[in-house]
């Protein structure tokens, strides 16, 4: 059997530098644990650390610390009002009881759903076991990423919330061990955090051994801007995206003055489209503009066989969330 | 078990029909009721499966010598060191199992995650770590996974036969002739199945999820050699099992035979990966239907040529032909079926087996022929009506298919029905509405059954059925109660153990229709007995009466035509003379032995109604509504009955629009065997659904006239999803389910 211990954190600058794996809802964790993909040799829980807060920041941005749940983030009064995308984006996710375990941090954690990465016995996954091969390129891809995809790995990062916060430009903080000055503080934009697949899909996020993240940190919320959130997927509920989009707009005059755009379900990470926001930026807000976009958003798609549905479907679910968000 | 519960004492004979919550509800609600893997003994040990990684091949060595070392490890059992086991006579349907080949019996290998060896602990998790930690070394042969059947080239078996139905397609003025496909579909009851093995000297008792613990015995007595008074089953409750559950499956014998090695009980509970592997599925149906037509759409003549996928160690027809030969007027028939082996576990009966793949088939080629003809598809049924069972011969016992439709249409508002695509809007969203007919045989069952009429007022009801969790304990209470006015809280209904008289199993729709006779005759013959000793035992206030001018309602004996306060409580009467209670007994006769059904065409009917909404801009449709009107017989309980018409409406959206095992092609692996990944219905797809039952007794099948409704519902579900998708969209699918990508294709554009 596959012993491990088990400690409670003490504190956040205690946990940070543990060798061990940090737990907080479990929702990842166990699971892959179970299926024999993760066999930690010590589990840190930092579900007791004093993380659990959403405070309002001076500038009018907003500090969510790594414990709070999805459901708290959802339903919390300033991220509904103010935020809107993210709220929509976490109640679109997994299953009520689900969002009352996960958290925040995990959420940003969060592995991907490629059958061949979650069960060792599906064949080899390069994200599992650097080298054994990629088993979706050739197997069943139907979900698979069309965008940052290498011949390495073609796995979709499944997160809803985070690309909610990647059209917010959330900031991450993150605790690490203290040598750098800041007593082993960081920022890192989200835009920043996760690394493409390239030769090494098993390096997901700029996250260094032991670090710990603390918060995510959302800017003041754009003002006169709409947020809107897609999300396409086969059944209406309890289902990964094949496609979505987050959208934060400002419109002035039916011309675009300023929009982020995000994708999720089709790209390795949450995928941001700056190649979409330029082709927007100053334009008329229409149909013919949105398609546009779309079709920029997803020009450096590299469909499969079985998921190249992804491609039409993700230009027409970016083009309703920007029809919504300037409307 | 006791059933204390809200009192439909005062019903009375009105209790049947009724909407009557069930009495077993507040046990499951409160997680009192104790299911399979509830069981727990002093001493238990837990087994867990190694299941195969490849599909094809033979275990050329185990190496057990990590797995034998580690903690907590009892036993580990493989074809190298297994007991005996036997096989059941093949098609002898009083003896059935689902595999033919017992656990272990070669070192051979027929389909992935088959069950290699099993590994016995103290703790669950002590197993399954020992089970991982087993090396199996395979030689692998090439496996067949190909989804497609089409290149078989085989024999067929021609399954009905009337007229000459080649010469007359040929000749027919309107002709459709397409192909069908529906996917390998896997039960998922959210019970998993399990087996708790118990032995005292050399009988076993088995707690199982079975829905037929009398076949199971049997069965099982058979394949552990025991004779059959040796063999115990017990299966209280059960979270449903769609047909998965009906014959015993390999790990029931594994436990058997590891409680009896290591001496102590065992549990084998599977996960849910091994639902998708071990334990059946809806075998893959290719169909080809060329249906020709007059112009005024009469058909002339229907062809239906099937394949179904089987394992390469059982045949098994999923039999797409069912409904085939009745349900519509033509003359010239055929239906051929063959089978494809293929490298998968083997299938078994899944809700509405054949007729309701044979029903997608069918229904969208009728869909298709009343769009060549331009007549409106229900129209199209109607003037297909037969007037008798034309495969058979036989009358119908009760048929009302065309009020089933005419019904439907007036409460679906069909009239406002425009045939064009995409001719329908609402609120910005594009409208398709598409319709199908459906069937289904009715059939009762050999059965058993005592009712006791206790000292201590009680009435205790047995029968060695079980409740698949649908309503049975519910449905014989109401009986009980009809029969003698006695409250729910003083019925005890007692099924699910093979102690008891033998009763039917829990599959085909004729749970109900196979218990009622015998139930019925039951009390009856204990009435019978009780009026006797009213009139016969010194110091009643009966005595010497004609016991013919007694009754028993509300719990009393009086004399007939006089208030039940006028007569004195039952118990009293068993009680004078000096009795624990009296039993009576009943017998159900199957129907395929009864001369006033066995000549007749035993079948349910329903029409399917179904509303789809499509956003092409998002490429979302879902099912909005969905009408369903059900002629099942005379409904027992409105309330569960109305639940099963639900539920199998929404499997079929689950059938239609979402539901498909894919196996990977390189290992033969289900690569989406998990309830995340294998897509079913939730409750957000689940629409307004409208159910009707026409309520018309049928005779033939018992006093009642109740046929059964477990399969039904689900007929003609999908196929009128893809018709009301193809008006929606003008995207014709022919494979189902219904994908994103085939809705892609469609040219309509915005609402």
């Amino acid at each position: 059997m596959q012993s491990f211990t088990y400690e409670k954190a003490g504190s956040v600058e205690k946990a940070a530098g543990s060798s061990g794996k940090f737990i907080a809802g479990g929702t990842t964790l166990v699971d892959l644990m179970k299926m024999g993909v993760e066999a930690p040799t010590a589990l840190v829980d930092i579900s007791g650390l004093p993380l659990g807060q959403i405070e309002t920041l001076p500038n009018g941005g907003l500090m969510i610390g790594a414990m709070v749940r999805n459901s708290d983030v959802a339903n919390h009064a300033t991220v509904a009002a103010h935020y809107a995308v993210l709220s929509e984006a976490l109640l679109s996710g997994a299953s009520p009881q689900l969002r009352n375990m996960a958290t925040t941090g995990g959420n940003l954690l969060q592995r991907t759903r490629c059958p061949y990465f979650r069960d060792p016995s599906a064949g080899g996954c390069n994200k599992r076991m650097p080298g054994s091969g990629c088993s979706a390129i050739e197997g069943h891809h139907r979900m698979m990423a069309v965008l940052g995809t290498s011949d390495k790995c073609i796995a979709t990062h499944p997160s809803d919330m985070c690309v909610a916060l990647t059209a917010l430009e959330a900031v991450i903080h993150i605790q690490g061990t203290g040598s750098n000055g800041n007593g082993g503080k960081r920022t890192v934009a989200i835009g920043d955090f996760y690394k493409l697949p390239g030769d090494t899909p098993h390096v997901e996020n700029s996250l260094e051994p032991g670090e710990l993240i603390t918060h995510v940190e959302l800017p003041p919320p754009a003002k006169g801007g709409k947020q809107v959130y897609v999300k396409l997927r086969d059944r209406a509920s309890y289902e990964f995206a094949l496609s979505s989009a987050a959208v934060v707009a400002v419109v002035e005059g039916g011309h675009i003055k300023s929009i982020r755009v995000a994708m999720g379900g089709v790209g390795t990470r949450p995928w941001r489209s700056h190649e979409a926001e330029a082709a927007l930026v100053g334009k008329a807000a229409n149909a013919v503009t949105f398609r546009a976009a779309a079709e920029a958003a997803l020009k450096g798609a590299k469909p499969l066989p079985e998921n190249g549905f992804k491609v039409e479907l993700a230009k027409r679910c970016v083009a309703r969330a920007l029809k919504m968000a300037t409307a | 078990m006791a059933m204390g519960m809200d009192a439909a004492g005062g019903l009375g004979k009105d209790i049947i029909g009724a909407a009557v919550s069930r009495i077993d509800g507040p046990l499951k609600t409160t997680g009192t009721a104790h299911y399979t893997a509830d069981f727990h003994f002093a001493s238990m040990a837990h087994a867990v499966p190694v299941q195969s990684t490849i599909a094809s091949g033979r275990i050329k060595r185990i190496d057990l010598s990590v797995a034998e070392k580690m903690p907590g490890v009892l036993l580990v059992l493989h074809y190298g060191n297994m007991d005996r086991l036997y096989r059941v006579v093949p098609n002898d349907f009083s003896a059935t199992t689902s595999e033919a080949r017992p656990p272990f019996e070669d070192e051979r290998i027929y389909h992935w995650g088959q069950f290699v060896a099993l590994v016995v602990g103290e703790t669950l998790e002590q197993a399954t770590a020992a089970a991982r930690a087993v090396t199996v070394e395979y030689e692998t042969k090439a496996a067949s996974l190909k989804p497609s059947l089409s290149d078989y080239q085989g024999k067929r078996k021609s399954v009905s036969k009337r007229g000459e139905v080649d010469k007359a397609f040929s000749n027919a003025a309107v002709k459709i002739d397409q192909n069908y496909i529906t996917p390998v579909e896997t039960h998922n009851p959210i019970e998993m199945h399990a087996t708790v093995a118990q032995w005292e000297g050399d009988k076993v008792t088995l707690y199982e999820t079975s829905q037929g613990v009398w076949n199971h015995r049997l069965a099982m007595a058979q394949v552990l050699g025991l004779p059959r008074e040796n063999v115990q089953v017990i299966t209280k409750f059960l979270g449903s099992g769609f047909g998965g559950k009906l014959f015993p499956w390999p790990h029931s014998a594994l436990a058997a035979v590891a409680a009896r090695r290591i001496q102590r009980p065992v549990k084998l509970s599977l996960s849910r990966k091994m639902m998708f592997t071990n334990v059946g599925h809806r075998p893959r149906c290719e169909q080809q239907i060329k249906i020709g037509a007059t112009a005024e759409g009469k058909l002339v003549a229907l062809r239906q040529d099937y394949l179904n996928h089987t394992s390469f160690i059982d045949d098994i027809d999923e039999g797409c032909g069912e409904a085939t030969p009745y349900l519509y007027s033509v003359p010239n028939l055929e239906v051929t079926s063959a089978l494809v082996q293929r490298n998968t576990g083997t299938p078994s009966p899944m809700r509405g087996p054949g007729a309701v793949p044979g029903l997608f088939a069918m229904e969208s080629a009728m869909d298709e022929l009343a769009i060549a003809l331009k007549i409106d598809p229900v129209e199209l049924r109607l003037r297909n009506e037969p007037v008798k069972d034309e495969g058979t011969g036989q009358e119908f016992s009760s048929r009302h298919l065309k009020e089933c439709l005419e019904t439907g249409k007036q409460k679906f508002g069909w009239e406002k029905r425009t045939a064009a695509v995409g001719s329908m809007r609402r609120d910005g969203k594009i409208l398709g509405w598409g319709m199908a007919a459906a069937s289904w045989g009715a059939y009762r069952f050999g059965a058993s059954a005592t009712v006791e009429l206790c000292a201590d007022g009680r009435v205790c009801v047995r029968s060695a059925t079980q409740d698949v969790g649908t309503g049975t304990y519910t449905v014989l209470a109401q009986v009980m109660h009809e029969k003698t006015g006695v409250p729910f809280d003083r019925i005890d209904v007692i099924i699910g153990d093979t102690n008891l008289p033998e009763g039917a199993m829990s599959g085909g729709s004729w749970a109900t229709a196979s218990a009622l006779p015998a139930i019925s005759g039951a009390a009856a013959n204990a009435i019978k007995t009780l009026m006797q000793m009213a009139v016969s035992t010194s110091g009643s206030a009966f005595l010497d009466k004609d016991p013919a001018t007694l009754e028993l309602s509300q719990g009393r004996v009086h004399v007939s035509g006089q208030s039940p306060s006028t007569g004195i409580p039952f118990e009293d009467v068993v009680k004078l003379a000096r009795l624990s209670g009296i039993t009576g007994e009943g017998k159900t006769i199957p129907t395929s032995d009864d001369p006033k059904a066995k000549d007749l065409s035993l079948h349910s009917y329903a029409a399917q109604f179904v509303e789809v909404e499509w956003e092409p801009e998002i490429a979302r449709l879902r099912v909005s509504r969905v009408v369903t009107v059900v002629d099942v017989g005379r409904i027992i309980n409105l309330k569960a009955a109305t639940n099963q018409i639900l539920g199998a409406v929404v499997m079929g959206i689950g059938m239609g629009l979402l539901e498909q095992t894919n196996y990977e092609q390189r290992t033969g692996q289900p690569i989406n065997g998990n309830m995340a990944d294998y897509l079913m219905a939730t409750c957000a797809d689940s629409p307004r659904i409208d159910v009707t039952f026409l309520n018309h007794p049928d005779l033939a099948l018992n006093e009642y006239g109740a046929r059964g409704v477990g399969e039904i519902g689900l007929a003609g579900v999908a196929p009128a999803i893809t018709a009301a998708v193809y008006h929606a969209t003008g995207v014709r699918v022919r494979q189902i389910p219904v994908r994103i990508e085939d809705l892609l294709k469609s040219d309509v554009r915005e609402a």
